[in-house]
């Protein structure tokens, strides 16, 4: 059996190398670009309809939302499709009242950072629930802040008053341990669950020391 | 020795390889990263295995039409642009999909661009041989990478969630061993799969020495 | 301690998620070149130095492309500067060591497929580290990575001279070894508060 020799082959130019190395990224580029653009409406959607399901959750008596950013400056009012840009979102009754308002807020959880969204009413002073937009806590353990009833009632009304002066919280709210709540601007932990419980609290309190003041100086804005 | 100039003919095996064989995952180790991370649910390790097989089928059928073109001294360059854009592809359609989905399986999406098993397909197969070929084997390859990730994903989720799919299985009573869907878990499972595959391989090997000597006696 | 801070950043990447025995990135290094302390330590300094020039780099890339509305092009280019990167080291250990650049073999160009690399960037662009940050977070996740095969290969030397049964191949015995490495890890689970 005879082998054939194998077929010397001249080495390719280095503008050969080159240009095929670009005719494959433009070719690349174009096919990703196509991509971006044909799933760009249906990722909106996806992420409107996201948020939408999160508002309504922690503002249970809201019809409508609507979309601002709020910060020092003042209260700006934002389009339907700003989703990323917001980070207040105001929800409506059927007859248009301000029913709650939805910030998001962060803190270090066990794994990572936790993210909620959790609803405040300026009217009764009262943090009305919220829900847990991203969390990587342990599951069985952690994740039961989202389901356990008793950790759930501590936001009945989870009391969110500001001082005479308007400038922070009369009272910072606070996680304390399982079975020792004695006021209302307290958090049960979960037993078992202490570090995503305190997560909430420290969440909580980082974001209404930060944004309560605001929202109660630019409260009339709100209204539709 | 066959001749690697000359390509598979196309027959069933071209697209079993990948499942049994020579899968990728229990019998090259390749793609470990994505199967320990995103196994802790059955849901998303089917979703990565689809994920992946829909990057190599069509990384493969670009590479291997492509074959001529490609001079030898870029191909891993290029392979892994051809790659690259493949996974950013299923990134959006993922999102398009089901943001839930998508943030599950998080950064692991974009990580599908460095499992081994696309380049080393891409490499070792693809390059070499017509495009029908590589399409069949790439879904084999995608197939048996998908069939490991769910032999995973289902054992860390009944054992460790108590249940299947997000159906639970056990109801309230049932303790879940939490460690199973945390990282640890990851590792002791696919060690005792490896485990018994060995076992099973080491059984058939006595099992052909013994007739061998039955023959020869 | 603050959650952005640096120090917590880092030791975030070092131990508490370890990018190896929490985070699941650059298991086939973890598995492949944990035979030998010194290799495996090798190897280490190997990827802190390539993590360190990616991470920069793709900060820097991100910056450009949020500029030009680009960012579908974020994968491609990350891949193509950490190929760069693995290429520069690889020349650099070439003319410097020749004697480890045998050792590490097939695995230096590996680097470049290594999992912990690009999801050392993707993290960090997730996360919106600044520049500071991201520099903490790569040096940490280095350190963490060798720390982990340090660990590994140290058990792995010392089992060499353990009677195992047949049956348990090298593979799953370094998983099995892997698995109680990553529990033990969990206890640094809440450090930094």
């Amino acid at each position: 059996m005879t082998e054939t020799a194998p077929v010397p082959t001249a080495s390719p130019s280095s503008l050969r190398l080159i240009a095929t190395l670009a005719g494959i990224a433009i070719m690349s580029g174009l096919l990703v670009a196509l991509a971006a653009e044909f799933t760009r409406e249906p990722i909106l959607k996806n992420r409107r309809e996201a948020l939408e399901k999160a508002v309504f959750t922690v503002l249970p008596e809201a019809t409508a939302r609507k979309n601002f950013l709020l910060n020092e400056s003042g209260l700006t009012p934002l389009g339907d499709d700003a989703i990323s840009e917001a980070n207040c979102y105001a929800g409506y009754n059927e007859s248009g009242e301000l029913v709650g308002v939805a910030i998001e807020a962060s803190a270090r959880g066990y794994q990572d950072v936790v993210k909620i969204l959790y609803g405040y009413n300026p009217h009764t002073n009262c943090i009305l629930g919220f829900t847990v937009l991203q969390s990587s806590e342990t599951p069985g353990l952690g994740d039961r802040v989202e389901t356990d009833p008793d950790f759930l009632a501590n936001f009945a009304c989870l009391e969110a008053t500001l001082n005479e002066a308007g400038t922070d919280l009369k009272n910072q709210i606070v996680t304390v341990k399982n079975g020792t709540k004695k006021h209302p601007w307290q958090i049960d932990a979960i037993s078992g669950a202490t570090v995503t419980s305190t997560a909430i609290g420290t969440a909580l309190q980082k974001s209404t020391t930060k944004l309560l003041p605001l929202i109660h100086k630019v409260e009339p804005e709100f209204a539709q | 020795m066959k001749d690697p100039r000359i390509p598979d003919p196309l027959s069933w095996s071209v697209f079993t390889q990948g499942i049994w064989r020579d899968n990728p995952v229990f019998v090259m180790l390749l793609g470990l990263c994505p199967l320990l991370a995103v196994t802790n649910t059955a849901m998303n390790a089917l979703a990565m295995g689809l994920a992946t097989t829909f990057v190599l089928v069509c990384s493969g059928t670009l590479v291997s039409l492509l074959q001529r073109v490609i001079p030898k001294q870029v191909r891993i360059a290029a392979y892994i642009i051809i790659i690259a854009t493949f996974v950013t592809i299923v990134d959006y359609a993922i999102q398009a999909i089901s943001l839930d989905l998508h943030k599950a399986l998080g950064a692991f999406i974009q990580l599908i661009v460095v499992n081994c098993v696309i380049l080393g397909r891409a490499e070792a197969y693809a390059s070499k041989n017509p495009v029908v070929n590589a399409i069949v084997n790439a879904f084999g390859m995608g197939v048996g990478f998908t069939l490991a990730l769910l032999s995973l994903g289902i054992v860390r989720e009944i054992i460790g969630s108590g249940s299947l799919f997000g159906i639970d299985l056990f109801g309230a009573q049932f303790q879940p061993w939490a460690v199973f869907v945390l990282p640890p878990g990851g590792f002791f499972v696919l060690a005792f799969w490896l485990f018994v595959f060995s076992l099973m391989r080491k059984r058939k090997e006595t099992r052909a020495k013994q007739e061998e000597v039955a023959r020869a006696a | 301690m603050q959650p952005d801070s640096l120090t917590f950043i880092f030791l975030n990447a070092f131990v508490i998620n370890n990018f190896v025995l929490a985070m699941f990135l650059g298991l086939c290094p973890f598995l492949g070149v944990s035979g030998k302390i010194k290799t495996a330590a090798n190897m280490g300094l190997a990827v802190v130095f390539v993590m360190l020039v990616s991470s920069s780099s793709a900060y820097g890339i991100n910056l450009l492309l949020a500029k030009f509305n680009l960012e579908f092009l974020r994968l491609i280019c990350y891949i193509a500067v950490i190929a760069s990167a693995v290429q520069l080291v690889e020349m650099a250990i070439k003319k410097f060591s020749p004697a480890l650049f045998r050792a590490l073999g097939i695995f230096l160009p590996l680097i470049t497929t290594n999992c912990a690399i690009l999801g050392l960037a993707l993290f960090q662009t997730n996360r919106e580290y600044n520049f500071p940050q991201s520099l903490a977070f790569s040096v940490g996740a280095g350190a963490g990575f060798t720390l982990a095969l340090v660990l590994m290969a140290g058990l792995r030397e010392k089992l060499e001279l353990a009677d195992v049964p047949d049956v348990v191949t090298s593979a799953a015995l370094a998983l099995t070894l892997g698995g109680l490495l990553s529990l033990a890890f969990m206890g640094f689970a809440g450090l930094g508060g």
